[in-house]
This record gives C-alpha cells, structure tokens and sequence, in this order.
C-alpha cells in the first residue's frame, strides 16, 4: 500500500514538476531551433507563407529554408544538432521531436538542392537511427557527427 | 542555266546542313554527394549512405570518405580537400559556433554557489556575448543528501538562481531556460545519503 501511495505521489510529483518546468521554459514546445548565421537572403516558408529569417528567427518541424544565389544560413536546433547551407539551397525540416530528458527523439530532414553542412546533436547520439538527412537520390542515415552533403549538382566535380 | 545551277547548290547546300545538325550534349545528370568530416577527437564516426532509386548502401567510416548518388545508385569518390572547399566552403563557414557546457557548484545544501563557481559564472557571461542570438539552458542537479522530492525543488530552485542571476546580468528572461534534475543525473555515483560536492551542481548549456 505504502509503495502504491508513493508510486502516486511519485507521478502527481513530476506533473507538478512537469508543469513548473514549463512555466520556467524559455521557448514554445514548437520551436525546435534557431537561426544563428545569416548572409545575404534566406526565407523560411511555414504553412505556405514565406517570410525573411533573420538571427534569432526560430524556426518549427515542416518548415523549408532557402537561401539566395548569395546566401547562407546557420541553425542550431534544440537538440544541439548544426545545420547550415550554401547558397541556393532548399532545406526541408520534415519532423522533428526532442525529448530534453532521455534525449530520445526523431530529426528527419531533405536537402533539395544546394549544399549542407551538418554537425548532428543529442538525438543522433542518443539512437543511431533516429536522424536522417534525404536528397534527391539518397538517404543518409547519421551515425557519426560531422559531414557535408550537396543535392542535385550537375556541375564536373 | 547559271542562275539555275547556283540556286540547287545553295539549295542542296541549305538541305545538307539540316540533315546534319550537331548532336546536342546530353544533358548532365544531377548527383547529390556526401564527404564525412573527420571528428576533431578521432572519435569513430559514419554516415550510411542509401541509394533511393535501388541498389547497395555504401558506408563512410573514414574522414574525407564521400559518396556519389544518382539514377544508378551510389558509388564511393575521392574528392581533393580543394574541391571540398569549392563546394562546401560556403555552407561550413556559416556553421552556428558549437554549444558549450559549463558546470557551476554549490554549498551543501544550500543556493550559493562556491567561490570558484562563482568566478565561473564570467566565463559564462563572456561566452553568452560572444554567441548571435544566445540561449542558455540551466539545469540544476543535486547529490543524494534527503529526499527525493526534497532534491528536485533544491535543483530547480539552484537552476532557478542561476537563471535569475543571468537575468540581473543583462541576459533575456525569454533566452534562459530553468530545468531541475534532482539527483536522478549524479556526476559522480554514489549511494543514497551521500554528501558529494560534485553532485551539487547547475550545468549550463549556451548555444
């Protein structure tokens, strides 16, 4: 009996904790990174809008991020991934979850076109197989942290 | 007759060219390509590369490996570190700067930190004003001395001084994050009752 009380007071102890910690939270659940580095233009498109993302921008789970013929664009996400892109490139952050406690979660994301450069964070290190970055012709599967990738180049090197 | 004759050359001249005009190039087939970074401690490190369209799945496991994918699947290439630059420059030199971690302690027992935790906390303010747009994730811990939900306020409250002492300092409310982990995440493992001044601490996360 005694174990069971304390089993239910264990629970109603971390909602309330739950529910401390969010008062305390810093950023909407939604928000699953933000934009750290820009040069020239770079656009986030969100439920069919497009609007300019600007240092400190935050960015969410579905949005597409473009840069110009001149542009760059650096992110860090919640989960301590890097993401940044070369110019003309189209990034699709597809799905997206972080769990700050148990660092489980899932990161999905396509490179369209242009190039990337990805430092992978918490998530990858957590489960291998829980963060993918897709192109036209491939699906990488992230075991490690560091790589590069650029999509759908029809230039000699 | 002349006038004749000069008209069918032209004529079979203008017909000639048409029968033969220069092939066009085929167009060049896009290919995406993937290098794997060397990891600055040799730490291993891959990245699974599988072809959408069919075919085998090629493994990087060495720095500077890299991979070509296409129609016809995905071969492995070697790239030259110039070539690498040339394509990639541009998007790693817009890398955000690494998060880094810091580690506060604090007297047994008690919200106040040590006097070289104190001394800490300028590393911290440097690092935040070297960072575009900072965030700061305050995490507050303690060791297994008294209760278990005794320790999770303890390490929010600590968090929670942290955070309120940044925010004195000039950092926004809305970039500082409190959490607390009681004693569920020990530095340094011990059994339950234990005092460890290790234990007892705030870890910081500024990105």
């Amino acid at each position: 009996m005694s174990l069971r009380l304390s089993t239910i007071f264990g629970v109603l102890g971390s909602v309330i904790a739950g529910a401390v910690l969010g008062l305390s939270g810093a950023a909407w659940a939604n928000d699953i990174g933000q934009v750290k580095t820009v040069k020239g233009g770079v656009t986030v498109e969100r439920a069919g809008k497009r609007e300019a993302a600007p240092v400190g921008f935050k960015v969410r789970a579905t949005d597409v991020v473009r840069t110009t013929a001149d542009g760059t664009v650096g992110i860090t996400m919640t989960d301590n991934s890097l993401l940044s892109a070369g110019p003309n490139s189209e990034l699709v952050l597809e799905r997206y979850a972080f769990d700050t406690t148990t660092h489980a979660g899932r990161f999905d994301s396509t490179l369209n076109k242009g190039t990337l450069a990805v430092v992978s964070g918490k998530i990858a290190k957590q489960s291998p197989d829980a963060m993918t970055v897709k192109t036209p012709s491939a699906i990488l599967g992230v075991r490690g942290t560091q790589f590069v990738v650029s999509a759908a180049a029809t230039d000699a090197n | 007759m002349i006038v004749v004759v000069a008209a069918v050359v032209v004529i079979a001249a203008i017909v000639a060219n048409q029968e033969a005009p220069p092939p066009p190039p085929p167009p060049p087939k896009p290919v995406d390509t993937v290098v794997l970074l060397p990891e600055a401690d040799g730490r291993p490190t891959a990245v699974i590369v599988t072809p959408l369209k069919g075919g085998a799945a090629i493994t990087l496991d060495q720095p500077l490996a890299a991979a070509r994918a296409g129609d016809s699947g995905v071969a492995g290439v070697t790239l030259t570190p110039d070539q690498i630059q040339q394509r990639f420059g541009a998007a790693l030199s817009a890398q955000p700067p690494k998060p880094l971690a810091f580690r506060l302690y604090f007297v047994e027992g008690k919200e106040e930190l040590t006097d070289e935790s104190k001394r800490e906390v300028e590393a911290v303010m440097a690092d935040i004003g070297r960072r575009p747009a900072p965030e700061v994730i305050v995490v507050g811990h303690t060791d297994t001395m008294g209760a278990n939900a005794l320790n999770d306020a303890l390490s929010l409250k600590r968090a929670g001084v942290i955070r309120e002492q940044l925010i004195k300092r000039g950092i926004a409310a809305g970039s500082i994050d409190a959490q607390g982990r009681g004693e569920r995440e020990l530095l340094v493992p011990t059994a339950d009752n234990v005092a460890e001044a290790k234990n007892r601490r705030v870890e910081i996360t500024v990105r």
